[in-house]
């Protein structure tokens, strides 16, 4: 009995092991091939390990094409989207948590409704709207849609608003509080740990987005990095270790924010999840 | 009477304050949703080539459609419809189990597993489009290394029209993180008085896998298959870096097919049309989901 149990044990922890390496592989496999040089990398059948490491192509796939540009840009339209995110959720969600006014329910249900909607069916009409307004080629059609509120964002934050006691609010008013004075006294200094979930996925929204600048950005030197590392493939496809050199880079500022902000995806993602 | 005086003016107070914090998100649901909305929806029975003005046409767009004059749209709904059914119930499957396994009381090391699983959820798109190009790789990459290794025929991977999408989906296993950890919070919120209660009664593991954990679950397993099937239908960016489409359009994903056809070819009123089908698709799919939950998924609050 103990004995097939430990073999159950095994036999689990296997899976489980056999899954990790299927995620980690693949980005072992970028690093990998990040320092190896050209010649090593074609290599039949492959080295596991660089030798020697070359992280000259670091170098190389940096200057080839203006990354820090991109670098830059990408930081700026993010930042930009956070400060948005925060802003426009925050307002949005203590309105439809905890403010009664009419039309309430309805814009709330709109404000869910829309978060099914593709993509695609207002992509066409919104681009066609910034052309006539000549923002093709800015950084507007990407920042201004989030300072007006994301569907998503609002609801995850309602859901955290609703769980805070009402009674605050009522013995605030008595005291002769107004709702914005509620607002920043009360609800904000409680809800840093959501807020900080919020700017989190904002972050890697606006970093990791591609069809936007895509479609809005045609000037080399307004591209994302996301785009800029398009362009570098379609410009050095052969070079591989380049690509990975240039790929890691792009991935490396998404992972540090990831592990330093971790706890807060985690419970972000199962607060989404709870309220399906 | 004073009081209740105060009492209207305080409520309208309210009211006032509530709509001027809702403004920016009622403003982006008129500019960026609705308004939006409707012109795709009246652009689809246009000719509209960003040059000309547009012209309206009735249900041309749609004919052509559905007619077949225009040879890729059957081909990027079946490429598009046979990613969904792959993609979705395997990585439900995967993600469920994934999580199951890791929430068993003897594992050690959970937080490690887990942020193991979600890691590769955050890498973008566009970087995980490359690393994937790259193991995919039939002459160089490390998939066909391993096939050859253990002696087993290589595979042209993106390169075949039999295997391109099976490997796209192959990949988005990869980024299945976030489902992941919803089923693991749900499996943890599934008490535990249940399964000790089942224990006292002499159920087997399977029993009250079967009778406890999949009806507690339900719930959560619905809105990840909604969340993943809309998720699926939009597949884009693997399309437009990987393959463009090909081989001989055997990727043409549906969103990918859009993009084309507006922004390549600037035929807006005709992608539009395109796009309304899709979001159509999606409505029906969803509506059919939420008929079927009755019968299938279980909320506690019925009890």
């Amino acid at each position: 009995m103990k004995k097939s149990r430990r073999i159950q044990q095994i036999i689990v922890y296997l899976f489980l092991i056999g899954g990790a390496a299927f995620c980690l592989l693949p980005l072992f496999w970028l690093v990998r091939s990040s320092m190896m040089n050209s010649l090593q990398i074609f290599e039949m059948p492959p080295k596991w390990i660089p030798s020697p490491f070359r992280l000259q192509n670091y170098v190389e796939a940096l200057t080839t094409i203006d990354f820090f540009q991109f670098f830059r840009n990408t930081l700026f339209i993010t930042v930009s989207c956070l400060f948005g995110a925060l802003f426009s959720s925050s307002i949005g969600a203590y309105s439809y948590a905890r403010l009664e006014w009419p039309g309430r329910r309805l814009f709330f249900g709109l404000l869910l409704a829309s978060m099914m909607l593709p993509s695609a069916v207002t992509l066409i009409p919104t681009f066609i709207g910034w052309r006539f307004a000549d923002l093709i080629n800015t950084y507007f059609p990407l920042i201004l849609p989030v300072w007006l509120g994301s569907a998503f964002d609002i609801f995850l934050l309602r859901q955290f608003y609703s769980t805070i006691p009402k009674d605050m609010d009522e013995a605030a008013y008595v005291d002769g509080a107004g709702p914005w004075t509620i607002f920043t006294r009360i609800i904000i200094p409680l809800s840093k740990p959501p807020l900080i979930v919020i700017g989190l996925f904002s972050f890697m929204n606006s970093w990791n987005d591609f069809m936007g600048p895509l479609v809005y950005l045609n000037e080399e030197r307004k591209f994302t990095l996301a785009l800029g590392l398009q362009m570098f493939q379609s410009l050095h496809s052969a070079q591989w270790h380049l690509l990975m050199a240039a790929s890691t880079v792009v991935i490396l500022p998404v992972i540090v924010v990831f592990f330093i902000g971790q706890r807060y995806f985690i419970e972000g993602i199962t607060l989404t999840g709870m309220k399906g | 009477m004073k009081i209740g005086g105060i009492h209207i003016q305080h409520k309208r107070r309210i009211a006032m304050a509530g709509i001027l914090f809702a403004l920016p998100s009622i403003l982006g649901l008129m500019l960026f949703v609705m308004l939006p909305m409707l012109a795709s929806l009246l652009l689809s029975f246009t000719d509209y080539r960003i040059v000309n003005t547009p012209k309206f046409i009735g249900l041309a767009n749609y004919i052509r459609l559905f007619d077949g004059t225009d040879p890729y749209f059957y081909n990027s709904l079946w490429v598009t419809l046979k990613y969904v059914i792959l993609r979705v119930p395997l990585g439900l499957v995967f993600s469920f189990m994934a999580a199951f396994l890791l929430n068993m009381q003897f594992i050690r090391g959970k937080s490690v597993f887990r942020t193991i699983f979600y890691l590769p959820s955050i890498v973008p798109a566009v970087a995980s489009s490359m690393i994937w190009l790259w193991l995919f790789s039939p002459d160089l990459g490390l998939f066909n290394s391993f096939l050859e290794a253990l002696n087993l025929p290589t595979l042209n991977w993106l390169y075949s029209e039999q295997t391109v999408v099976p490997s796209i989906v192959l990949m988005s296993l990869w980024g299945m993180g976030s489902t992941i950890i919803i089923f693991l919070a749900g499996l943890q919120g599934v008490p535990r008085s249940l399964y000790e209660a089942a224990t006292v009664d002499g159920a087997g593991a399977l029993r009250k896998f079967q009778h406890i954990t999949i009806p507690m679950m339900t719930p959560i397993i619905f809105f990840n298959l909604i969340m993943g099937s809309i998720g699926a239908f939009q597949v884009f960016t693997e399309a437009l870096i990987m393959t463009q489409g090909g081989p001989n359009n055997a990727s043409l994903f549906y969103n990918y097919y859009i993009y084309r056809q507006a922004f390549q070819f600037g035929e807006m009123g005709q992608a539009s049309a395109i796009a309304w089908i899709l979001f159509i698709i999606i409505l029906l799919v969803t509506v059919i989901f939420f008929r079927t939950s009755k019968s299938w998924v279980f909320y506690e609050s019925e009890v």
